[in-house]
């Protein structure tokens, strides 16, 4: 049973608060791409063929691919591996690139879940944010893609935006209610460095919003999307019951993740653990499979002190938080023996049910200051 | 060898003004060092010397010379530390010497520190040879530096010697001359034994070497001898000279100088500027000059870990083993634990005492802000000897207290007097004197504080100046002043080991400046933390640092796990660095603080 991840690392341009690996693909650069990628499976398939329940086209903006090219792909993945009867299929989305007939292209070609990039449904912001698209043509992408039947979707939204108050915040979550999606992902706005949004911050152009107003926010959407019957189910995410993003999760439980495409990272859960990554450099990509060779590099590799403080680091993210029954069985020593004087620094935050330890969103707020004590 | 073919000599000159480069080349020229030998700046041996371009020991070295009549002379050059807090240890070294090469860099000029050692060599009535070294330089003014070391220090420079000790130029003449005119020592052969110690140190093999100057007899292997000054009664297992490497001789004659290995235990049983003598056969006087060193500068050192308390103390022991001149003692402080109160020198030696702890024996320590010793008289007229706030009696009790103040001389090209007279006004300082040197360079004596100096005077020196300043001083005399003990309390507790002892005059503003300096220190917790400076129950500054809101890596997907988990691993380790004091985590910049309020 594994996930596979397939990055796409290219954008039609690059938003301004962005500094990920990307580039507008040049000329037939999406055809090579789409051929790298099924060299790339292949020769993964050479190696193992475990059943693959879920599926993920993220990036970049995976969506620049034509549904031809997403069909072919997922044929490739038929072909070389066993999937699961109910497997999940995602593509990540910009609204700005999708159409009525790429929709119902991805959609038969097996896509049964999007994730669509809004990020905001005030025009203002997406301008500041650079995204290319308006709110109303993200609204009436969702819309389209609903109409063609997509029955699982996802909309990312950021905030924490300047300026942005309890009452726009409100605004947002409404028109983000009235399309009614499945799952929503809600990102904090964060100044990276060397991108557009830093120099607009360094210029005093934009203000950062200060941390009181980012908790504030934070806390405000875990209420309004609560009460509206999504489940906050990790620190940027929310699903209506059923609609966990499964690939997701896999990476919290450190399940294994198989992973094409440069700039991918995989995991591998035999033994403690080792995480491998493709470096994010096309030309070295296509040499590598160009000579039949395995471009993927391990990351590391885990022993049990480290599988155990990154089993707490990602679990902790999740409302499930950690099962200490599943830990000691997996560990052969108890939670409460590794991690004695963290469990005490963290009482006052971490909550327990039955087996399980876990945060709530007050604590997430703080949760990489706190996950601290167990690394 | 004849007493007359001898020459024994120092080098006296500023930090960088080239002493460790001439010294290499002396030894090169006279091919008492082969090239293959040859690594930079033979002499000081420590890489923390090295590092820092600074000598903390000192070395004695014989090179064989043949002068150009043909005659051959054995010259001794006794390599001495360069710095104010060794000032003592300068002063034995000159004077198991008759000369010294003031060495003065060509372009500079003249700086405090060479001032303040020409004076000690005058003293020993020295025979000084004027070399302006680094002659090669485009910006080198020999004639102007010449008319200031004749107005400054006095002495006729009509045949002082160029040289550029980086390319070789002008040594042999300066080997000629150090042979004509240094005179041949003095002392009688046949007399009673007497040797000075100039330096001595630990050799894990051989015990504690001991670098003698002999003035008076003849020293050789099986003699049995007494140190006068501290008494010890011990026999000569070997004596010989450095070449630079180490050379035993048969025997070390009244004029000579070498080592002496002798069953020592520790370097503090054969102090700097003691006598040997014979046992059996004594001299009824020993040399003048001889002081008991006392510590003038003291702070708290606390090992991080406090499981490291056992291997901190014998690290200390090692330390002390090679250096006699600084002391520790157990103390305990509320806020870090056990820990040592220790004694230095000066600034420099603390700093390279800390250094070292943490370099050559691993351990991390939390070190608080420097303080002077004050004398203390109390209401019932008992004098106590006051090292550090916390052992200053409660406000009643006290009926005077007295600081210490030195004369510091300091000097600085014109553009910057105006710099230097606020910055010692603010220390409090009086003013001394204020002399043209040339017309451009400025020597500005005031008396000072120590407090004042040890807190952040130099730095702010520099600063001010940048950079030109030169700064000296020496031990005054202790005056009574009106000081009041400044505590900080972290959410209301008083952190013993971040309290001060300043200047009535000067709370308030130290107080504010403190708190404010400690606010960007202190890194957020998940509660407010309030910083608060007091003089008693008097509350005269606070700064809060404002509880942590938010801290979320809001993205945790495939490719962010490593490099995300790795970042926060990173960030945990400066955090081990960090002592907890109540609830709250203060990091080490915190506890020295003080000295960073006007970076």
């Amino acid at each position: 049973m594994a996930g596979l991840y397939l990055h796409i690392p290219f954008c039609a341009h690059k938003c301004h608060y962005c500094d990920f690996f990307s580039a507008p693909p040049a000329g037939d650069q999406l055809a090579t791409w789409h051929l790298l990628l099924e060299r790339n499976l292949r020769l993964i398939g050479t190696e193992q063929r475990p059943e693959i329940e879920t599926i993920f086209f993220g990036g970049g903006t995976p969506s620049l691919l034509s549904p031809a090219q997403v069909s072919s792909t997922l044929a490739c993945c038929r072909e070389l591996f066993p999937l699961s009867q109910n497997i999940e299929i995602s593509l990540e989305a910009n609204p700005g690139t999708l159409t009525a007939s790429s929709l119902a292209g991805f959609l038969a070609a097996g896509i049964n879940r999007l994730s669509l990039g809004i990020q905001s449904f005030d025009n203002k912001y997406l301008q500041l944010l650079g995204r290319g698209h308006s709110a109303e043509e993200a609204a009436k992408s969702f819309m389209l893609a609903r109409d063609i039947g997509f029955t699982n979707i996802s909309v990312d939204l950021i905030f924490a935006l300047p300026g942005q108050g309890p009452s726009d915040l409100e605004q947002e979550i409404e028109k983000l209610l009235a399309l009614s999606p499945e799952h929503v992902g809600i990102y904090g706005l964060s100044v990276e460095n060397d991108t557009l949004l830093q120099e607009m911050v360094t210029r005093g152009q934009v203000a950062e919003v200060d941390e009181e107003t980012y908790a504030k926010s934070y806390l405000q959407l875990n209420r309004l999307l609560s009460a509206a019957g999504y489940e906050h189910y990790e620190i940027s995410n929310f699903a209506r019951p059923g609609f966990r993003c499964r690939h997701n999760q896999a990476y919290w439980q450190r399940k294994t993740c198989l992973a094409a495409g440069a700039g991918a990272h995989a995991f591998d859960a035999t033994g403690y653990g080792k995480r491998s990554a493709i470096p994010p450099d096309l030309m070295n990509y296509q040499q590598q499979l160009n000579r039949g060779q395995n471009p993927a590099e391990l990351l590391e590799e885990f022993d049990q002190r480290q599988a155990m403080a990154e089993t707490l680091y990602l679990a902790l993210r999740t409302s499930e938080g950690v099962d200490s029954a599943a830990f000691a069985q997996r560990f052969g020593i108890s939670l409460a023996e590794a991690f004695p004087a963290a469990l005490a620094s963290l009482s006052p935050h971490l909550q327990q049910r039955g087996n399980h330890y876990f945060f709530t969103a007050e604590s997430w707020l703080l949760y990489d200051h706190l996950i601290s004590h167990f690394l | 060898m004849n007493q007359n073919q001898i020459r024994n000599f120092s080098i006296i000159a500023h930090i960088d003004h080239g002493k460790s480069t001439l010294a290499d080349r002396l030894l090169e020229v006279t091919g008492a060092l082969s090239a293959r030998d040859k690594t930079d700046q033979f002499l000081d041996k420590m890489d923390l010397e090295k590092e820092r371009g600074i000598t903390i020991k000192s070395q004695a070295v014989r090179i064989p010379y043949k002068s150009r009549d043909g005659q051959d002379y054995l010259l001794n050059l006794i390599d001495t530390p360069g710095h104010v807090d060794f000032t003592y240890e300068v002063s034995r070294s000159l004077s198991a010497c008759e000369g010294a090469l003031l060495v003065v860099d060509a372009a500079q000029g003249v700086e405090a520190q060479t001032l303040a050692n020409v004076y000690l060599a005058l003293d020993q009535d020295l025979e000084i040879i004027p070399v302006l070294n680094k002659i090669d330089l485009p910006s080198a003014e020999p004639e102007q530096v010449k008319q200031e070391i004749e107005e400054i220090i006095g002495i006729d420079t009509s045949d002082a010697i160029s040289v550029s000790a980086k390319s070789g130029l002008g040594v042999e003449d300066l080997l000629e001359s150090i042979v004509k005119r240094v005179p041949a020592p003095g002392g009688d052969r046949n007399a009673p034994l007497r040797a000075l110690t100039f330096d001595s140190w630990y050799d894990s093999y051989q015990g504690v070497i001991v670098l003698v100057r002999v003035i008076d007899g003849v020293l050789r292997k099986g003699d049995k001898i007494k140190l006068m000054i501290t008494g010890g009664v011990y026999e000569v297992q070997k004596v010989g000279a450095y070449t630079p490497h180490p050379v035993t001789l048969p025997e070390l004659s009244a004029g000579e100088v070498g080592f002496v290995i002798a069953n020592i235990k520790v370097v503090d049983d054969a102090k700097v500027g003691d006598t040997i003598t014979h046992l059996h056969k004594p001299s009824d006087t020993p040399l003048e000059g001889f002081e008991e060193i006392q510590p003038m500068v003291f702070s708290g050192l606390y090992p991080i870990d406090s499981a490291d308390y056992d291997d901190f103390r014998d690290a200390l022991e090692k330390l002390r083993l090679n250096d006699a001149a600084f002391s520790f003692e157990p103390e305990n402080s509320m806020a870090l634990g056990f820990g040592f109160r220790c004694g230095f020198l000066g600034l420099l030696h603390m700093e390279i005492i800390q250094e070292r702890l943490e370099r050559e024996f691993g351990v991390e320590l939390i070190t608080t802000a420097p303080t002077v010793v004050y004398e203390v008289t109390t209401v019932k007229n008992e004098l106590l000897r006051v090292e550090s706030a916390n052992m200053l009696p409660p406000v009643q009790l006290i009926a005077t207290i007295k600081e210490p103040f030195v004369l510091a001389s300091v000097h600085v090209p014109n553009d910057y007097v105006g710099a230097v007279l606020s910055l010692c006004i603010e220390k409090r300082g009086v003013q001394r004197e204020i002399k043209y040197l040339t017309s451009n360079r400025v020597m500005i004596i005031y008396e000072l504080p120590l407090n004042e100096i040890v807190l952040d005077f130099f730095d702010r020196l520099k600063s001010v100046t940048r950079g030109y300043a030169s700064l000296d001083y020496e031990p005054l005399d202790y005056r009574i002043s009106e000081l009041v003990r400044l505590n900080v309390l972290i959410n209301g507790e008083v952190v013993d080991a971040l309290s001060l002892i300043v200047h009535r005059d000067k709370a308030q503003l130290r107080g504010s400046e403190l708190v404010a300096k400690m606010k960007e220190f202190i890194p957020r917790q998940q509660f407010e933390v309030a910083i608060q400076a007091a003089i008693g129950n008097k509350v005269i500054a606070r700064q809060t640092v404002k509880a942590l809101r938010k801290d979320v890596t809001a993205k945790c997907y495939g490719g962010d796990i490593s490099r995300k988990r790795k970042l926060l691993e990173k960030q945990k380790e400066g955090k081990k660095r960090m002592k907890r004091v109540g609830n709250v985590e203060l990091p080490q910049e915190a506890f020295l603080a003080i000295l960073k309020v006007k970076d």
